[in-house]
């Protein structure tokens, strides 16, 4: 099959989509000039996974939904958010249409603005003119470029310098319907401010090709913390590129816990980049490759201020068919005195025709730095079944606690708790 | 519930092709502590590892019956259904699974489905436990055996047994690299679980642990068998003078697996 790789959107459907939808001018101005760059720029080239046959350009564009009451929400997503006494600061997005929307007025009183992005487009325009498409460039690939111009919708999370939120702000990107997903979320952070940010993508469409082109973007300014959890379940139909990037200053902290469960061909490019003296990242990811899913992860670390610390933790479960490559990248830039970068790649392999590869590389252009990693590809540990199951643990029972142990370091992180819950039956639902 | 009963005929037991249980046999019932003793590379841990039926492990011949029903035939964990329980000499580290998880795990492996045990039972008898045992609450979060001192982990042991309340357990040097504190409590442990419906069988080096608790038979194995048997005072006689009367008195030149008499 050879896949056309021409993109059927044209100038006029882009000028007529961004007006339709109202959009100020210089978002629209910012899709044309993506548009162009899109017909030229090259795919993304994930290392050791070939994606050329892989549809990223045929699909369509747009779906909608419809602003419900919160018991009117689907089941799956309430089993997310909770109760609507929990779901105090959410944001639900069902195929590209905000339908429903909760945030606290203490929250709000504060200053934190928290909104659908075409919203805050609109409302909030230097704030999202600052940061879109800054920390991944709009010329960075052609899907990068094909995201600016089509993006549908998204979240806008701004919280103020000195904010420290406890309570986590949440999202749910719902699609039921064939059409992609196209889902920008801006995560910024000022000054000594601190939040957690949990999402979910969901989507139930297994059969008819569809795509999925993701762009986060995240800002913590000097002394910020923000805590990014994601659990990705996009069903077998999608084809999915999510790029989750992070820019932290001085002192600032990003830590990212990534459940990544999608079922459908996935490249996912995680990178952060720690420009201030000082900064730390540490991104954890989990996945479960099934079927004959093929997927390519890349985290990423570039350590450019000094005494910038960054840590990658993967872990990866492969059964039947499916075949995962991840890519650890730690780059340590000249300049970045004393700085730390660690890492760890984990294959559990589950069946003789799945495959895992894990790359760690260390790049490293200066002397005085510390740097390490680890990296393995392996079964289920015989001596570890003959221990749980002679305690009376069947060997299937045993194998699920032995892969949930695995998965563990994520699942563990994930700040709410029924996200927790839903990762943990995602999990199950997926080794079983 | 009746007594239980372990009956070993003649095992013979491969490792690799290599022949490790030579021929062994023993018999064990509720009421009864047994102890096995011998030099190192005997086969004690080689026979313990196969009642429990490690997969790396090959019976070869002979026949171990456990209330009446053929343990050989039997698959790990129907073997530990049944009652049997092994604390290890070198118990495995599992990571992401807590303690707690795990051994709420293993007690409703044993029950129907349905009837698992409540969380508020569980914890109970856990607290309960780790108490007699002098362990640190913290034990039942942490990961099982990650990070666990030698110590920990042979303590740890004697908690799933508590919990499980197997009819017959083998303690495969369970005093090994135990302080004497510690050697006391895990001694405390087992005389709790002593009744006629339990029956014992500990592996070890010293007549330390013997003096806490007090075998009803001392059993030596030699070159893969047991070549003695006795009362407590066996193991007094081997504390204070070695293996090396017995080798005499059998002829027994080299006492480790592979060398014939
Ligand atoms: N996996 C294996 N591969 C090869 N040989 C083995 C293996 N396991 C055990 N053996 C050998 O079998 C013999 C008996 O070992 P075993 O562990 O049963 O001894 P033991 O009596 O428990 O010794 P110790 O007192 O040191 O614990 C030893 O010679 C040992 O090297
Ligand atoms: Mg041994």
């Amino acid at each position: 099959m050879s896949v056309d790789t021409s993109l059927r959107f044209d100038k006029d459907y882009v000028n007529g989509f961004s007006s339709s939808r109202q959009e100020p001018a210089w978002l629209q101005e910012l899709r044309l000039q993506a548009l162009e760059l899109a017909q030229n720029l090259p795919m993304p080239k994930p290392d050791k996974t070939k994606i050329d046959k892989w549809n990223f350009t045929d699909f369509k564009h747009e779906a909608t939904g419809n602003a419900v009451a919160f018991n009117e929400l689907p089941e799956d997503v309430k089993a997310l958010i909770g109760s609507e006494e929990d779901a105090k600061n959410v944001l639900v997005i069902h195929n590209g249409t905000p339908v429903y929307f909760a945030l606290e007025q203490e929250v709000k009183e504060q200053g934190v603005i928290y909104t659908d992005l075409l919203t805050a487009a609109k409302e909030h325009e230097d704030l999202v003119k600052k940061y879109i498409m800054k920390a991944v460039a709009t010329d960075e690939n052609r899907l990068t470029a094909i995201h600016a111009s089509l993006f549908l919708n998204g979240a806008f999370l701004y919280v103020p310098k000195n904010v420290e939120l406890s309570a986590p702000i949440q999202a749910v990107y719902y699609q039921d319907d064939e059409a992609a997903i196209f889902n920008h979320v801006i995560v910024a952070a000022e000054d000594n401010s601190s939040v957690t940010y949990v999402e979910n993508y969901l989507s139930t469409n297994d059969s008819a090709e569809s795509v999925a082109n993701i762009v986060s973007e995240v800002y913590a300014g000097a002394g910020a913390k923000v805590v990014y959890g994601a659990v990705d379940n996009l069903a077998k139909g999608m084809t999915t590129y999510v790029n989750r990037r992070g820019r932290a200053e001085k002192d600032a902290r990003i830590e990212w816990a990534l459940g990544q469960f999608n079922d459908g061909n996935t490249v996912s490019d995680n990178t952060t980049h720690l420009i201030g003296d000082g900064s730390f990242t540490d991104t954890k990811t989990v996945t479960i490759g099934r079927g004959d899913q093929k997927q390519n992860f890349v985290a990423q670390i570039f350590n450019h201020g000094k005494h910038s610390e960054g840590y990658i933790l993967t872990h990866g479960v492969m059964k039947d068919s499916a075949s995962s490559i991840f890519n650890g990248i730690t780059k340590i830039e000249h300049g970045a005195t004393k700085s730390h970068g660690e890492q760890t790649e984990r294959v559990l392999m589950l069946s003789e025709k799945a495959r895992g590869d894990a790359n760690p590389i260390l790049l490293i252009d200066e002397d005085d730095v510390t740097a390490g990693h680890a990296a393995s590809v392996g079964r289920i540990d015989p001596l570890q079944m003959f221990y749980l199951m002679s305690r009376g643990i069947s060997k299937a029972e045993a194998e699920r606690l032995i892969i949930h142990g695995f998965l563990a370091p994520v699942v563990s992180q994930m700040p709410l708790e029924s996200v927790k819950n839903r990762l943990v039956e995602v999990i199950e639902r997926k080794v079983r | 519930m009746s007594a239980p009963n372990l009956k070993i005929e003649d095992l013979r037991v491969s490792i690799e092709d290599k022949e490790i249980i030579k021929g062994l046999d023993l018999e064990i019932n509720g009421g009864e502590i047994h102890a096995i003793m011998g030099p190192n590379g005997t086969g004690k841990s080689t026979l313990s590892a196969a009642l429990m039926g490690h997969p790396k492990y090959e019976v070869t011949s002979g026949k171990v019956t456990f209330n009446g029903e053929d343990l050989l035939e039997m698959e790990v964990d129907e073997r530990a259904k049944a009652g049997l329980f092994l604390a290890m000499q070198y118990p495995s580290e599992v990571s992401g699974i807590t303690n707690a998880d795990f051994l709420r795990s293993a007690i409703n492996a044993k029950r129907e489905e349905g009837d698992e045990i409540s969380l508020m039972k569980f914890i109970r008898e856990l607290d309960k436990k780790m108490d007699h045992l002098e362990m640190d609450n913290a034990f039942a979060h942490r990961y099982l055996n990650e990070g666990f001192s030698g110590g920990e982990k042979k303590r740890n042991e004697i908690l799933q047994m508590m919990m499980l309340e197997p009819k017959l357990a083998i303690l495969d040097e369970i005093d090994s690299g135990l302080d004497i504190d510690a050697l006391k409590v895990v001694a405390k442990g087992v005389n709790e679980m002593r009744s006629p419906d339990f029956g014992c069988l500990i592996i070890t080096h010293y007549q330390r642990l013997l003096n806490y608790i007090t075998p009803d038979k001392v059993h030596v194995m030699m070159q893969g068998r047991i070549v003695k048997s006795g009362g407590p005072e066996l193991a007094q006689r081997l504390e204070a003078e070695g293996y090396d009367w017995i080798k005499e008195e059998l002829g027994i030149k080299d006492e480790t697996v592979g060398q014939e008499a």
